[in-house]
């Protein structure tokens, strides 16, 4: 439970940190090219989301002949960019399902004149009826995926539910929602295409290299030898460059394999908001049984995600919601029933969390309704039934990682100083100023890697070469967004071979290179793919014919005389994950070891709000969790404030209009994301209690932040105000519609 | 897109009178180029760059009057001292526009002649009585701001025109008091703005502002009216008629017509009606809505 030293005797700086911090960092727009084409999209028009495409008009005042233009019929392979299933087009071949489904891709040396060229194209759609509200029965003459247009449909149960509701003394109803959020990466999308020689190569801001690699493969017709995929420094992704890059990747190399040249295509922020995947809006029900005492008896929750109009990784986000959905506590009896639903929006996709922070939302929010109805202190019904060693979960997982959850609260009560607060809070608020202030709470955990039995289905692999100068190179798929992942692999390897950081060195995520260590997405990379870099390590050493406790100078040593014996010969030690024993999934009946490993979190929200505008300010934020282990405490310092910032806007002001299924406030003026002025302090405290198949004792921590700020905000304002406000984001107009609340009686 | 760079005031205005009204004026650029690789059809004018012209930048204090430049910035009024203490608000709302960049290039007159209803400049200068100084080859023109605007980005000023001075009259405030509603803490465009003055001197008296919530930014004759006469007004709702008669908020991409009045009411009430007795002598000129307490 005590934080340890750091890994490497010395904080080791971001690796990649100085390149950024001095602007010389190339992304994929900074590249040096030579003679090469713009890329861009020619897309289908608001306002018809549903329809045939019954004319495609070229404008007489463009010279079409200086153009290359792709249409569908330009594929060498099937039409479908390679998903869970094979139902969206690479380009829309006589039908489209939403507004912006790319229909046609121009490409031309000049981006001014292919701007203008984009818009002399016109799209004619024939209307048919579309699907628009997720929450509403599609109508029959509505229906275009299935029966009923439900995408996926999951269910969990544990015990019996409707027994014990039947008999519970108290039971609390409660609807939540929670809206649409874009990733705002600052480096918008962007890929390059180019031909050297047969090898067809693509070079962009991505999170998941092979991926984009099978994408191309599949709809390409083309074999892996003739496919090469670079990952570039990626400015941010968040889920949103978990599958959305295999749709830019394929319409780079569509028009230059027509063109026969290079070809670039970098969306601009409107095109990358308008026409990129988002967080998937939610509404979540809750009716829980309790005893008076605020004993969880019964859980019955229904899940509706929204998924737009095509299946992308709707089902996964529905999965990973609804095992997140009942919360970190223990209940006997828990029905999750879950629907992930077509709609004519632009489809909904991944993103940082994954469906947890949607259900996590409503868990968290409903525990402080329970909390009013009951008359009882937040923390006390949370600390009343928060999971213990031994108790298991929804799915039937037994947990018992040693983790002290309860502490974990503690800690967050402690650091914010929950109670001396809320008298205060108590007594400011009772002077009745349009002033008012609220503390808020929320637990939450998210489970690491992939669901169930996803990572043994992923058969990640990993090398780590050993080089001729005494250095090694760790070869993995998993890329740098960011988040740290050059580095902490960097500190994993040198602490296992006793190397000095700059002794390691991180190939290039380059599917030439590096073998499929899977992507970097489902808070894996540090959990999952760092224990393969530390067995990586552990093999390379073998084969050197080293013990075990070998390290440093006798490592180098060994590499040095090993590359003398065998010249011009390399060195790989190479690992496939294996799963961890006694982890157990059953994928028929959803039932078993969800994840590999939780991380736990306790965070605190402290908001004021003002009752003349209905503005929100959040003024302080603790967030405590059990992470297993610390590798790198400032980029995880990182990732949890990111994380909470993310989250207060996605509480707070991040607001997608919608208009015909599309998002019509597409950029950041009309897009509000929180500025450094409204984020407050945030104070990160860690506990530790390993896990031991993540590498050092790691779990994933990448998600865990985004769970719980909103609900902390949430209960902090109905705190404060006495509103019950449940649906995000709680803008001020939203507020101001419920809350009549005290503004007569403000003095 | 062809560039013209007059080095005076004289200059520029014969380039302009020259090219019939057709070449735009930039300043800071700051609204311009908003959208410059959007439209591309603005890329075909012809642009007057002001950036040159030395003699409009400076801030001129007069026995009676603050007079702005027509290239003052929003950072050469923050750094002037002397504002802060006499015309308070103006710094008040210049330190609230976008970011520190924006108030080193964004000038008033840009401001002014951009004409959005959501402007935090415009207000403040309306509040305090400003006069728009107008000059063509044909002569100087003098229009009091509460009068410029015409309807949704109409205004008095003829193409050959250029804003070469904002005249602010020097008066004994004893109310004072800006309120941005934003969407956010900084960089957030008005969703409702409010300036409101009140002097005792003679051709004082209240003075009622508001932003984004009419197709201009305009004065309040009604709520000028209640304060002036002193009227009961025990809760916001009361305001809520006044507001009616003053203003015609909408449903747009930014906020609701009724969030709108209500936060209107509210603000007038507690910060204004409330606060008038305190307001003299208050050093508290101005909040963010963010700005609790
Ligand atoms: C990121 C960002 C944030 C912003 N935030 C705010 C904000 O919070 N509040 C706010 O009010 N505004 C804001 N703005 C808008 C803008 O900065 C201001 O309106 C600014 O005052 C415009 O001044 P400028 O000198 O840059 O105008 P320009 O863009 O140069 O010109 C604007 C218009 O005025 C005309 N013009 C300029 N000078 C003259 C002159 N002397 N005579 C005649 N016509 C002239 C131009 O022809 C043009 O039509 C923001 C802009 C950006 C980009």
């Amino acid at each position: 439970m005590k934080r340890g030293p750091p890994s490497t005797g010395a904080a080791v700086q971001r690796r990649e940190g100085l390149a950024k911090l001095t602007g010389r960092e190339r992304y994929v727009d900074d590249l040096p090219l030579e003679d090469f084409l713009w890329g861009m999209t020619v897309r289908s028009p608001p306002p018809s989301p549903r329809g045939s495409i019954t004319a495609i008009r070229f404008g007489r005042d463009v010279d079409w002949s200086q153009f290359v233009v792709v249409d569908h019929r330009d594929l060498p392979g099937p039409n479908v960019v390679y998903l869970i299933e094979q139902d969206q087009p690479v380009l829309a071949a006589g039908v489209v399902r939403h507004v912006h489904e790319p229909v046609l891709l121009l490409a031309h040396p000049d981006r001014d004149a292919l701007r203008r060229a984009v818009h002399a194209v016109e799209v004619v759609v024939e209307p048919e009826a579309p699907v628009l509200d997720f929450r509403l029965p599609s109508r029959s003459d509505e229906i275009q995926y299935g029966p009923d247009n439900v995408l996926k449909h999951l269910r969990i149960e544990k015990g019996d539910v409707a027994r014990a509701l039947a008999q519970a003394p108290v039971v609390v109803e409660g609807e939540y929602e929670t809206g649409a959020q874009e990733h705002v990466y600052l480096e918008t999308q962007g890929m390059i295409a180019a031909l050297e020689g047969e090898v067809l190569v693509i070079r962009g801001s991505m999170q998941c290299p092979y991926y984009v690699l099978n994408a191309l493969k599949h709809a390409l017709a083309r074999d892996e030898t003739r496919l090469r995929v670079i990952q570039t420094p990626t400015g941010g992704g968040f889920g949103g460059k978990e599958e959305f890059p295999s749709h830019l990747a394929l319409h780079a190399a569509l028009l230059a394999l027509k063109a026969g040249r290079a070809v670039k295509m970098i969306y601009d922020r409107g095109e990358d908001m308008a026409a990129t995947t988002k967080r998937h809006p939610a509404r979540v029900r809750h009716r829980t049984g309790l005893t008076r005492d605020g004993r969880l008896l019964a859980q019955d929750i229904e899940v509706l995600l929204d998924g737009g109009a095509y299946v992308t990784l709707s089902p996964v986000v529905l999965s990973r919601g609804l095992i997140h959905a009942a919360g970190p506590y223990f209940c006997e009896n828990v029905r999750i029933d879950g629907r992930a639903v077509f709609t004519n929006a632009v489809p909904f996709g991944a993103f940082r969390g994954f469906g947890a922070p949607q259900t996590l939302f409503a868990c968290e929010r409903h525990m402080d309704v329970i909390a009013r109805t009951l008359g009882m202190d937040p923390a006390l019904l949370r600390r009343v039934n928060l999971i213990r060693d031994g108790q298991s979960t929804a799915t039937g997982q037994v947990i018992n990682d040693g983790s002290d959850r309860v502490a974990v609260l503690e800690r967050a009560l402690d650091v914010s100083g929950w109670r001396e607060k809320r008298r205060a809070h108590a007594a400011f608020n009772a002077a009745r100023a349009p002033v008012r202030r609220g503390l808020g709470l929320a637990t939450f955990y998210h489970g690491g890697g992939f669901t169930g039995g996803g990572e043994v289905y992923l058969k990640s692999r990993l090398q780590v070469a050993g080089l001729p100068d005494g250095r090694i190179e760790v070869r993995s798929a998993n890329i740098e967004m960011g988040q740290g992942t050059l580095t902490v692999f960097t500190q994993i390897a040198a602490d296992r071979l006793g190397l000095a950081p700059d002794a390691v060195v991180i190939a290039e995520a380059d599917t030439a290179r590096v073998p499929n260590s899977g992507p970097t997405v489902a808070s894996r990379t540090t959990m999952v793919v760092g224990r393969l870099v530390e067995r990586a390590c552990d093999d390379l050493r073998r084969r050197l014919g080293l013990s075990e406790s070998a390290r440093g100078d006798s490592v180098r040593a060994a590499l040095r005389d090993w590359h003398r014996a065998h010249p011009d010969q390399s060195l790989v030690g190479e690992v496939v994950y294996e799963k961890p024993p006694g982890i157990n999934w059953d994928d028929a009946t959803y039932r078993g070891d969800a994840y590999g490993a939780f991380a736990w979190a306790a965070y605190v929200a402290e908001v004021e709000v003002d009752l003349r505008t209905c503005a929100v300010r959040v003024t302080d934020f603790v967030a405590v969790q059990d992470i297993g282990k610390v590798i790198n405490e400032i980029l995880a310092r990182g990732q949890v404030q990111g994380g909470v910032v993310q989250g207060i806007g996605w509480a707070l002001m991040e607001e997608c209009k919608w208009q015909d299924g599309a998002m019509v406030n597409n950029q950041l003026t009309n897009y509000i994301i929180p500025t450094s002025d409204d984020v407050p302090p945030i104070r990160v405290a860690f506990l530790e209690t390993p896990y031991p198949h993540g590498a050092q004792g790691a779990k994933g921590l990448g998600e865990l932040p985004i769970d719980g700020p909103a609900p902390a905000i949430l209960n902090a304002i109905a705190e404060a105000t006495g509103a019950d406000p449940r649906t995000i984001p709680l803008t001020p107009e939203r507020l101001m519609t419920i809350a009549e609340f005290g503004m007569r009686n403000a003095e | 897109m062809s560039v013209l760079l007059p080095g005076s005031r004289r200059e520029a205005l014969e380039l302009l009178a020259r090219s019939n009204g057709a070449a735009m004026p930039i300043a800071g650029g700051t609204d311009l180029l908003v959208h410059w690789p959007q439209r591309q059809e603005e890329h075909d004018r012809a642009y007057l760059d002001l950036s040159g012209i030395a003699e409009l930048r400076p801030v001129e204090w007069t026995p009676d009057a603050l007079v702005l430049g027509g290239l003052t910035t929003y950072w050469d009024v923050i750094r002037d001292a002397r504002v802060g203490r006499e015309l308070p608000l103006l710094a008040v709302a210049a330190r609230q526009v976008g970011s520190i960049q924006i108030q080193t290039r964004g000038t008033w007159a840009g401001n002014i002649v951009n004409g959005s209803p959501a402007a935090d400049g415009v207000p403040v200068l309306m509040a305090y009585d400003a006069v728009v100084v107008l000059e063509s080859v044909a002569g100087r023109e003098e229009v009091p701001l509460e009068r410029f605007y015409e309807g949704y980005k109409q205004m008095r000023r003829r193409p050959d025109q250029l804003v070469v001075a904002i005249r602010i009259p020097r008066r004994p405030y004893t109310f004072q008091r800006f309120v941005k509603i934003g969407s956010r803490r900084a960089q957030a465009i008005a969703k409702v703005g409010l300036a409101v003055t009140h002097s005792a001197a003679g051709g004082g008296g209240w003075r009622v502002v508001a932003a984004s919530v009419a197709p201009t930014i305009r004065r309040c004759p009604s709520i000028e009216r209640l304060l002036e006469e002193q009227a009961a007004v025990h809760s916001p709702e009361e305001l809520l008629p006044a507001i009616a008669r003053d203003v015609t908020p909408i449903d747009d991409i930014r906020s609701t017509a009724e969030y709108r009045k209500l936060a209107m009411a509210r603000v007038l009430f507690y910060d204004v009606f409330r606060g008038r007795e305190q307001g003299a002598g208050s050093t508290d000129h101005g909040r963010r809505m963010t700005d609790n307490g």
